[in-house]
């Protein structure tokens, strides 16, 4: 299902198709209306894509074919092995983690799982975590620290699973710890926003020494429909809640939120995924590359800084 | 209480009536009951134990020990957002700060406990809903290293809807920012103790509020992540008899005690002298 900014686009694209086609088939020289409409969608992509709003680029980041933490794993990682259960109630499909290679170094990694179909993301929950996808998450922190290898994490949710199961499994208390856990790793942390950053439940694996985002990925306290139920009483204002939330890549990295962002490829990752995980992996190796050389200590602090110095007051 | 009236701020009258109302309507049973004695009994209804919203400075009033609160929340709050819904951002803070007579929804200071030194901060439901934006996080932030370099204990008591919307990223930061320096308290092993009151939900549980060593909550308080109303729309179901109470939170092992009110003082403060390494055999109050 195309996106319906897409659709013009796409249909475009369509008609230059067809008029190759009809130009092979039949012999008819057709190369100058080709070109005008080659001209056009050269205009309407650039127009399109060079002025995304917050709202489209939410799209962008929900669309199916963007690629995935395991998708990450898959083609940025070598060997990576996945492990599973959080040692206390059961094994959370919306969080993936497990050992992994980067460039021929040890990693640990954890990230959201969003299916890949409707099937997928029934068994994965649509990536929203359940307590145990958090317990699961800090037991390979505590891994990583012993073993002293970087610990990277990659963001893709709606928010934390809001159900009965998760409330009385402790849900709150999970984020709290899932944080404060990560927020005293001993080793590097590097954390790639792919798609959703929905609230504490992204945050609780989001305490890195570099927070890097996708061009059209987003993160915030809320998600555009819940805040437009709220503050518009109608989650049909989830447009104008996206702009107002200052949610994007750009406007993240403006308040220091985020630390960099990774370029998609035109018109969003879906459009080349591989692409956009060949962007993804350079990112990830530049990042650890500048926390390389720092002490245990100094990342504790380094990271401690980073987070102490985010937000917006006035001293009396 | 001296503090009581220190604290006391003229409200903004309900109409013309120039006798002030005597009398006040408990919100659970409905009993009439003398204000005077409302007030006396810390706003929980003699009839039926009914908790009541207690306004923060009457909060710092019944913990602090008489006369030695230091208030030190001053923080103003900024628009970094320039955020707008149906009303601009800056306009609903004038009118909350109009409302409470407060910069933003926290109230803080030092203070004695029972005789232990401690870092009181108390949110204010009353100011929007007691949400945290950059102020209440950096207040709690300097709350808690203040608490560190003092020797003091930290108490916290919550009362809050969560993050607030209208700083987005930036109150999602103060749940992390708030977390981390608890880590200075703990480096010190200092107590801190969280009180959960009606209603503490979203970012405020999921930081700082669930991290304490010892977590009270008072009877009935609504305490969880995600609002019933949220998960009420998730589930399409109504929700179990006493979902998201205290006393399921006690059942289900997230706090240590349900503390009525009218005990609240005295439990916290064996707590913190138990605790609080500076203190020697302390028994009773
Ligand atoms: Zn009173
Ligand atoms: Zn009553």
């Amino acid at each position: 299902m195309p996106l319906e900014f897409e659709k013009p686009i796409l249909e475009l694209e369509r008609r230059i198709a067809e008029l190759k086609e009809t130009a092979k088939a039949t012999g008819v020289d057709l190369e100058a209306e080709i070109r005008l409409l080659e001209e056009r969608l050269a205009r309407l992509r650039k127009e399109t894509y060079e002025n995304l709003t917050p709202w489209q680029r939410v799209q962008l980041a929900r669309a199916p074919g963007r690629p995935t933490t395991l998708d990450v794993l898959e083609k940025a990682f070598q060997d990576f092995i996945e492990l599973h259960g959080d040692r206390a109630f059961a094994d959370d499909p919306a969080i993936v983690g497990g050992l992994a290679y980067l460039e021929g170094e040890k990693v640990v990694v954890v990230g959201h799982q969003k299916g890949r179909d409707t099937k997928e993301n029934l068994q994965r929950n649509f990536g929203m975590p359940h307590p145990e996808g958090y317990r699961k998450a800090m037991r390979l922190m505590d891994l990583a620290d012993r073993f002293g290898y970087p610990f990277l994490t990659f963001v893709d949710t709606p928010g934390a699973y809001p159900g009965v199961s998760a409330e009385e499994r402790g849900q709150a208390w999970v984020i709290a710890q899932s944080i404060q856990r990560m927020s005293r790793l001993r080793v590097p942390a590097v954390t790639v926003i792919l798609g959703e950053g929905g609230s504490g439940g992204a945050l609780a694996i989001a305490v890195a020494n570099r927070v890097l985002i996708l061009e059209n990925a987003w993160y915030s306290v809320i998600s555009p429909e819940s805040c437009a139920a709220i503050l518009w009483r109608d989650a049909k204002e989830a447009p104008k809640a996206a702009e107002a939330l200052k949610l994007t890549a750009k406007d993240l990295l403006q308040l220091k939120v985020v630390d960099a962002i990774v370029p998609e490829p035109e018109g969003g990752a879906h459009k080349d995924p591989d692409r956009a995980i060949r962007n993804i992996k350079e990112a990830l190796l530049k990042a650890l590359e500048e926390l390389k050389g720092l002490s245990p200590e100094a990342l504790y602090e380094d990271r401690y800084r980073r987070f102490r110095s985010l937000g917006a007051f006035a001293e009396p | 209480m001296a503090l009581e009236r220190l604290f006391r701020r003229k409200r903004p009258s309900g109409g013309n009536r120039d006798v002030p109302e005597l009398w006040t309507k408990c919100e659970a049973c409905g009993a009439q009951i003398y204000k005077k004695e409302f007030q006396e009994n810390l706003h929980v209804c003699p009839k039926c134990g009914h908790h009541h919203r207690l306004p923060a400075q009457e909060r710092v009033a019944m913990l602090a020990d008489p006369g030695t609160f230091q208030e030190t929340t001053r923080l103003r709050p900024l628009d970094p957002l320039g955020f707008v819904d149906t009303k601009p951002y800056v306009e609903r803070l004038k009118a909350y700060q109009a409302e409470t007579g407060r910069p933003d929804a926290i109230l803080g200071g030092t203070c004695q406990i029972g005789g232990v030194p401690a870092v009181l901060l108390v949110m204010d439901y009353a100011f929007a809903g007691g949400s945290m934006g950059s102020v209440v996080g950096e207040e709690i932030a300097r709350g808690a290293e203040r608490a560190a370099e003092e020797g003091r204990a930290l108490v916290i008591v919550a009362a809050s809807g969560g993050a607030r919307m209208q700083e987005a990223a930036l109150s999602l930061m103060q749940m992390a920012k708030t977390v981390m320096t608890l880590d200075r308290v703990w480096a010190r092993r200092l107590p801190y103790v969280s009180v959960l009151t009606d209603p503490t939900t979203g970012g405020v549980t999921a930081s700082f509020a669930a991290l304490a060593d010892v977590i009270l909550a008072e009877p009935g308080a609504l305490i969880g992540f995600a609002g019933p109303r949220v998960i009420r729309q998730t589930i399409r179901q109504e929700l179990p008899e006493g979902f998201q109470r205290s006393e399921f939170l006690l059942k289900h092992g997230m706090v240590d005690r349900v503390t009525d009110r009218r005990r609240l003082k005295e439990e916290l403060v064996r707590v913190l002298r138990h605790l609080h390494p500076g203190v020697a055999y302390a028994p009773g109050v």
